[in-house]
């Protein structure tokens, strides 16, 4: 392949800033929130998170794809985020594991993407302007006329007020059995959950019922589960009533409660604390928390542009009425909440993955403790597992 | 859990000289720890007896002990100190070595001292290989799977269990003698069979072997509170078999997916719980199996590691500092980020650039050694680089290593692919160059995997760089998109000159019409998620530029690069007192540098860093990123060894003000004819001198001067190519053997000099302001002239020099100074040989021994040499107390003696036989560090200087004599003392006949050549029956015997003295030693300093009265 001095592709963001390279993945256009990403490893993890849905995702680290892509490492059936943008794209795959190449993924899930810019300015950018939305133009698109373009990005959705679960949970309920000794059966709601998720809540011993997003409250506690999760999941939580509504009626029931991601705002937002879109959000596999109960620092996998707006220390008292809550975990960073605790139900959450995939395992002990919770609500209340 | 309160001083151990494996990265650990420890308001007391550091400073500690790092010294210094803790942790091997001792020896439970850092214990499980093993397994991963065998039935069926290829270790035998790879069974059983012959406990361990596996490391830091973090994950390009020092190493990780890298995450957190490390860093070495992903931990270092420097300056992450800070009992939430300033410590740093590291070799130096690369380290320096992706990182990082032939090419290559291909099998220095010529002859990834298991991924990578050298060469124009996308790549306009047939220059002035520069981005921790603080930048053909706009006056030092043999960590402590002192007058200071071993790439040394090859493309692009804003008042060239000052002419004629002496005079002093009108002039004499182009000018010149002769090429450092030459044939077998590796031209001729039998040689560090000359110091060789400065030993003040020497000495310096035009720092060399003075070179410069003289003299020469250069004048210096009133020509008879003694590397290198290279000393210098020595007398300090380099001395036992003719005569007193002290003496018949004659018994011992019925001295050395080893070359016939001796001491670790003026120092200083060393701290020196000046000036103002 010769080189030829044509740039074929080009990101627009809302603000009309242009960054022009080439063209990466499948040929089009596409539109989303622009946000970045700064873990080096798992871009397979990433673009297959269902939280990612409706954003054009950047990575931070310049080489993408070294690795090729594999089915062990789907976190979900397929890739969600709506377009792709890496500085330098990998033009082989080495690793032993390795089935397909990542351009080849993308390409086949019609995702596009961007490669050979600079990442790091357009980090800079959002980091000091906020995410916003944007669109990828490539091949003919990227020849369209640059106010066509930004009239197109303009014309998008803006992330906040966006209710995206309906896209990414899954359309049927299944059932993961489980592993070892059983400890009961869980309600998993697909809000957009990851493979790791399920697995290891049901190598905790949980018998895993995901269910779609458009369960009703009634259905679940006719279904009599030792306990509920809310997973990860795209969009504003301010969007999602009717996700409060239910967690609010399953929560009186007395059901044990572990939400993550989204469903720590979900939480939150049911015991009657605001939510609020950070500026450009937390995306990575560094992210230092503190647990205040331990004093101890866990290094986080993160991905969440909306939080929970609640003070990060001393006990509160729900504004819903669910009694004294307080804030377990916060983030060192900037003091984000990263996790509630609720001192009166057997209810808690956290804003980070302890799934992490990608990221580090540390905060992997958070499912035992949601198993140890189970266990120790079904002894005091005789619930039948 | 905040700062310990009951630790109100810490004894910090430093790493002692430069070795392989052990250089200038444990100064910047150590200075790292010395700054943070004060500024926590804790006494640090220092201990490390390499005067070349930074952290031997006197302004970095309380007490700085500048004395051997042995168990009784360190014993010494903690009776005098009373130190609360010792920190071992930040000092290389040596320092946890030295505090091994300390336990094992009951002087830290004597004294109370604590360890922080690491404990014994901790320190133990991650040394020791099996206790490690078992925690390998405890933490549920693997270690390479081994047997121990005690006969050759046991080997083969443990052979059996592990399949072919594997390794045979025999136990307990010296430097890995007699272990190696069996292919097969009949290998097996011929290494087996010798190996249990070897070694003493009939003993031969079985591994499997891990060849050619992909090698991993990670850097981990963990606090009190079992908070720990990764700081980075390093990648060796080079696949086991090759140690991580030399191999070319890329952080962070490019090959593996987040699944098996959190294993490694995962494994390596549960093995630094397990061995206990709890107050700091360790870093842990895995290899993974490419075909199945396999994990073998391979070791661990509990403590902050030459890996440990490199993870700092890759991620912006301060290892050693933050170390520092957990020893003394914070936890790393409790830490802020230096870069951020707004988070914790406690988290990992995101890369978004990739960082390459590179080694340099110095093979050139030892040509009998094997240039293989093995398990065992041999590079002595290396080269770090930044860019946004590998093959611009990778590039730059091969050109900053300034060595000829070391970046990609595209000239002729005579060579064919399968020959390149088959070169590349073996791991040498250089493997790229040849793997890259491969794949550009048409050899395809799969090929150059097969040959080098380097991982495809960085194969391709040589691949892409090809192919965009093929996309410069056929684009139709040198336009802005080919410069772009060859910039992207790395290329330098020196490799794009060569791919388009143009010159440097043309494609400099085409890029610069093009606007095409490069915008300098933020290493910052975090891939640009908070902003950065701290300015430390790399270039990259980005979009976006991060310098930030400075009104202030700036001055711009230029480092000098990866560590070599002649340039190392000396160089670096005057570039970091520059920038020191230039802030101090309210300079803003730019650094540029590519070590990532040095103190001056830390990002709070400058006032801006940044890490950038020093070529000249780079360095002005740097000073064109700087010139939008404040004023650049000039560059500093003089400091940063030859790198630097080969710069100069480049820069000065691209406009940029050179600071100091000019680019023209440096020049003068390196030019032959020039610079003897110069010596004319002031009636000064050099040796009988000529210079040559070519072989044929060279035997003409050699003639004319009469033989010896000393020839050297122009411009080299650490005398590269200096040799004595006895006759004509020498001068011709001198050309073959320097073909290809030193060029010798018109430009650049070779230098003829009669050698100087027999002549002491002198040293001067000197400054001048244009006016005014300050002597910093007049050091002695104790080694005869012929040995380069920089191996030979020597002593501030001279002790055999009289007034009178020293006053020619400075007359002489002075019109050299004036003739060349100096403005900063002057190094002159001299010899008085029968009573006459001769110049034998001037270099302009900042030389070896800067920083040896501010130690012993306590005259800040660097800080100095800078402020002259900014046009201060030393009477503005001494007024304002920088500069001591009286200079360093005139020391006070009570003052102390300092003994610098060189460190040398034989024992790293071998031949391809296995056989130790030959020790001899000569013109051409082959150490790598220094130590200092310094006591009330000479020969306190030489035993101490002895101590520092090698061990001490020891007080008894047998001695070994075989002299060279020559000095019979000279070798008898000596003997003869050595003989009261009560040594038994071993000799070969010639020199045991002399003895005899004088009255000294002595046992004759044969040597090996004369092998008969009896044991030869290389068969004593062997069994440990001989304590010190004198021996000296004599010529060519019995240089082999003396090649097997010396050989056989080096490997043995015996005292080895070559030359007749070592022998008569040291057996002073063996005769002194008997009582023990008084250790004294520079603090103490300095406070002795001002009381002696203020008592003279009393008397002088009595006097007056």
């Amino acid at each position: 392949m010769t080189f030829t001095n044509i740039k074929d592709a080009v990101l627009v963001l809302e603000d009309g800033s242009r960054y022009e390279g080439l063209s990466y993945g499948s040929e089009g256009t596409t539109f989303g929130e622009i946000v970045f990403a700064t873990g080096m490893t798992g871009y397979q993890e990433t673009l297959t998170d269902p939280s990612y849905a409706g954003q054009i995702v950047l990575m931070t680290a310049p080489h993408i794809g070294n690795t090729g892509m594999n089915d062990e490492d789907m976190e979900s059936r397929r890739i969600w985020v709506s377009g792709f943008v890496v500085r330098d794209a990998s033009r082989i795959v080495s690793n032993f594991r390795a089935e397909r190449s990542l351009e080849n993924d993308l390409e086949h899930e019609g995702i596009v993407g961007i490669r050979g810019i600079d990442t790091r300015a357009i980090t800079r950018h959002i980091r000091s302007k906020g995410a916003m939305r944007s669109g990828i133009f490539s091949g003919t698109a990227s020849q369209l006329p640059a106010k066509e373009q930004l009239d197109l990005v303009l014309a998008g959705d803006e992330m906040a007020g966006r209710n995206l679960s309906a896209q990414v949970s899954t359309q049927e309920a299944y059932v993961v059995p489980a592993q070892g000794d059983r400890v009961g059966s869980v309600a998993i709601l697909d809000l957009g959950v990851k493979k790791s998720t399920v697995n290891y809540l049901a190598e905790r011993g949980f018998e895993a019922h995901v269910l779609p997003q458009s369960v009703t409250a009634e259905a679940i506690i006719a279904m009599k589960p030792s306990a509920l999760f809310f997973s990860n999941g795209p969009g504003d939580p301010s969007a999602s009533e009717t996700h409060v509504e239910l967690l609010r009626t399953c929560l009186k029931s007395g059901i044990p409660f572990f939400g993550i991601c989204f469903g720590n705002q979900l939480l939150g937002r049911a015991l009657g604390f605001g939510t609020y879109k950070l500026p450009f959000g937390h995306r990575g596999i560094n992210q230092p928390v503190l647990d205040k109960a331990t004093g101890r620092v866990e290094i986080t996998s993160q991905n969440h542009g909306f939080a929970v707006d609640a003070p990060i220390e001393g006990i509160l008292e729900s504004p819903a009425g669910f009694g004294r809550v307080e804030v377990s975990h916060y983030s060192l960073n900037d003091n984000v909440v990263e996790g509630l605790n609720c001192l009166d139900l057997n209810a808690f959450s956290v804003q980070y993955h302890p799934e992490a995939a990608a990221g580090p395992h540390d905060s992997n002990y958070l499912f035992d403790r949601f198993r140890d919770r189970v266990l120790a609500s079904a002894s005091t209340t005789g619930a039948a597992l | 859990m905040p700062r310990r309160t009951d630790i109100k001083s810490v004894l910090v151990i430093g790493s002692g000289p430069i070795v392989i494996g052990q250089a200038c990265e444990f100064d910047y650990s150590g200075t790292q720890a010395c700054r943070v420890l004060r500024e926590e308001g804790i006494r640090v007391i220092l201990v490390n007896s390499n005067p070349a550091t930074i952290m031997t400073d006197p302004d970095f500690a309380d007490a700085t002990y500048v004395e051997p790092i042995t168990p009784e010294v360190i014993e010494s210094i903690i009776i005098k100190e009373r130190p609360d803790a010792i920190l071992p942790t930040l000092g290389g091997q040596t320092a946890l070595n030295a505090a091994m001792a300390l336990h094992e020896n009951g002087a830290l439970e004597r004294h109370g001292v604590e360890l922080i850092g690491a404990k014994v214990d901790a320190i133990r499980k991650g040394e020791d290989r099996w206790l490690f093993k078992d925690i390998v397994t405890e933490a549920g991963a693997e270690s390479a799977r081994s047997f121990i065998t005690h006969t050759l039935d046991e080997a083969l069926v443990a052979a059996g269990e592990l399949g072919y290829p594997l390794v045979v270790r025999p136990s307990f035998t010296m430097g890995g003698l007699g272990s190696g790879f069996a292919y097969n069974e009949t290998d097996l059983i011929r290494i087996v069979t010798d190996g249990l012959h070897s070694s003493p406990t009939t003993e031969v361990l079985l591994e499997e072997s891990i060849l050619g596996w992909k090698e991993y490391e990670l850097e981990l830091m963990r606090d009190t509170a079992d908070n720990t973090v990764v700081v980075c994950s390093i990648e060796n390009v080079d696949p086991v078999g090759v140690h991580t020092g030399d191999s070319i190493t890329v952080a962070p990780a490019l090959t593996l997916t987040d699944r098996e890298y959190q294993k490694l995450r995962d494994i390596s957190i549960k093995i630094i719980r397990l061995v206990g490390v709890d107050t700091g860093g360790c870093n842990i070495q895995f290899a993974i199996d490419p075909k199945d992903g396999r994990i073998i931990v391979i070791e661990m270092n509990p403590r902050v590691s030459r890996s440990s420097a490199l993870a700092s300056k890759a991620t912006g992450f301060p290892i050693a500092k933050i170390a520092a800070k957990l020893a003394i009992g914070y936890r790393l939430d409790e830490i802020k980020n230096d870069i951020t300033k707004v988070t914790p410590a406690s988290f990992e740093p995101t890369l978004d650039y990739v960082v390459v590291k590179v080694p340099r070799f110095a093979f050139e130096k030892f040509p009998a050694a094997d240039a293989t690369l093995t398990t065992t380290m041999k590079s002595v320096g290396e080269a770090m680089a930044i860019g946004r992706n590998y093959s611009t990182a990778l590039q730059k990082a091969l050109r900053s290593l300034e060595k000829r032939g070391s970046s990609f090419h595209w000239g002729v290559e005579p060579r064919t692919m399968e020959e390149l291909l088959e070169i590349s099998k073996v791991p040498t220095d250089g493997r790229i160059v040849t793997l890259q010529q491969a794949l550009r002859k048409g050899a395809t990834i799969q090929q150059a995997f097969e040959a080098t298991k380097i991982d495809p991924w960085f194969l391709d990578q040589i691949l892409l760089i090809n192919e965009v050298a093929d996309d410069i060469a056929a684009h139709k124009d040198l336009d802005a998109g080919i410069l772009r996308h060859a910039k992207d790549h790395g290329f330098s306009d020196v490799q794009i000159a060569e791919l388009r047939g143009l010159t440097e220059e043309i494609v400099r002035a085409a890029r610069y019409g093009l606007g095409i520069r490069p915008v300098f981005k933020t290493v910052d921790t975090c891939a640009g998620e908070f902003p950065a603080e701290t300015p430390y930048h790399y270039s990259s053909y980005d979009l976006e530029n991060e310098v930030t706009p400075s009104d202030r006056r700036k001055v711009v030092i230029i480092g000098s690069g990866p560590n070599r043999i002649g340039q190392g960590v000396e160089f670096d402590y005057s570039c970091v007192h520059a920038s020191f002192a230039l802030a101090d007058a309210g300079y803003e200071t730019i650094m540029i540098n590519c070590n990532p071993e040095t103190v001056s790439t830390d990002y709070d040394t400058s006032d801006r860093l940044y890490f950038e090859p020093l070529a000249l493309e780079d360095v002005l692009e740097v000073l064109h990123a700087e010139s939008f804003s404040g004023e650049l008042v000039g560059v500093v060239v003089q400091l940063g060894g030859q790198t630097a000052l080969g710069l100069a002419a480049g820069l000065k004629a691209a406009g940029i003000p050179i600071l100091g002496t000019t680019p023209e005079a440096i020049d003068l002093a390196e030019e032959r004819g020039e610079f003897s009108r110069i010596l004319d002039e002031a009636g000064l004499l050099a040796p009988r001198n000529d210079t040559a182009i070519d072989v044929e000018g060279a035997v003409i010149a050699a003639e004319e001067i009469g033989y010896p002769v000393l020839v050297r090429p122009s411009y080299v450092l650490g005398g590269r190519g200096m040799e004595i030459i006895f006759d004509t044939a020498g001068v011709r077998d001198y050309f073959t053997r320097i073909e290809g590796q030193v060029v010798v031209d018109v430009k650049r001729p070779l230098l003829v000099d009669r050698f100087l039998d027999d002549a002491i040689e002198i040293d001067v560090d000197a400054l001048y302001d244009g006016t005014q000359l300050y002597i910093g110091g007049v050091m002695e060789h104790i080694e005869e002239a012929g040995i380069h400065s920089g191996d030979s030993a020597c002593t501030l003040p001279p002790v055999t020099l009289g007034k009178r020497d020293v006053d020619r000495v400075r007359i002489a310096t002075l019109a050299i100074a004036q003739g060349i035009g100096v403005q900063g720092l002057l190094n002159v060399q001299f010899a008085i040989g029968a009573g006459i003075l001769y110049v034998l070179e001037a270099n302009p410069r900042a030389s070896r021994t800067v920083p040896f003289v501010s130690k012993a003299l306590g005259i800040p020469l660097a800080k100095a040499a800078s402020r002259l250069m900014v046009g201060d004048s030393i009477a503005d210096l001494i007024t304002e107390g920088m500069l001591p009133v009286q200079d360093g020509s005139i020391v006070p008879m009570d003052a102390p003696i300092s003994v610098k003694e060189a460190v040398l590397p034989f024992k790293r290198f071998r031949t391809p036989t296995g056989h130790i290279v030959d020790s001899l000393l000569g013109p051409e210098m082959r150490s790598t560090g220094e130590v200092m020595g310094i006591d009330k007398d000479f020969p306190r300090a030489f035993a101490k200087a002895l101590a520092g380099a090698y061990g001490a001395l020891p007080s008894s036992g047998a001695v070994f004599v075989s002299v060279a003719d020559r000095d019979k005569r000279a070798i008898v007193l000596p003997v003869l003392r050595l003989e009261q002290l009560g040594f038994k003496i071993l000799a070969t018949e010639g020199t045991a006949e002399i003895l005899q004659r004088n009255g000294i018994s002595s046992t004759i011992v044969e040597k090996v050549s004369e092998k008969g019925g009896g044991v030869t001295i290389v068969e004593l050395i062997n069994r440990n029956e001989v304590d010190i080893v004198i021996n000296t070359p004599s010529g060519s016939a019995a240089r082999a015997d003396g090649y097997e001796i010396r050989a056989a001491a080096v490997g043995g670790d015996k005292p080895l003295f070559t030359t007749m003026a070592q022998v008569s120092a040291a057996v002073a200083s063996i005769d002194i030693i008997q009582e023990g060393f008084t250790v004294t701290s520079l603090q103490e020196y300095a406070l002795a300093r001002a009381a002696n000046l203020a008592s003279a000036t009393a008397q002088n103002v009595s006097s007056h009265a």
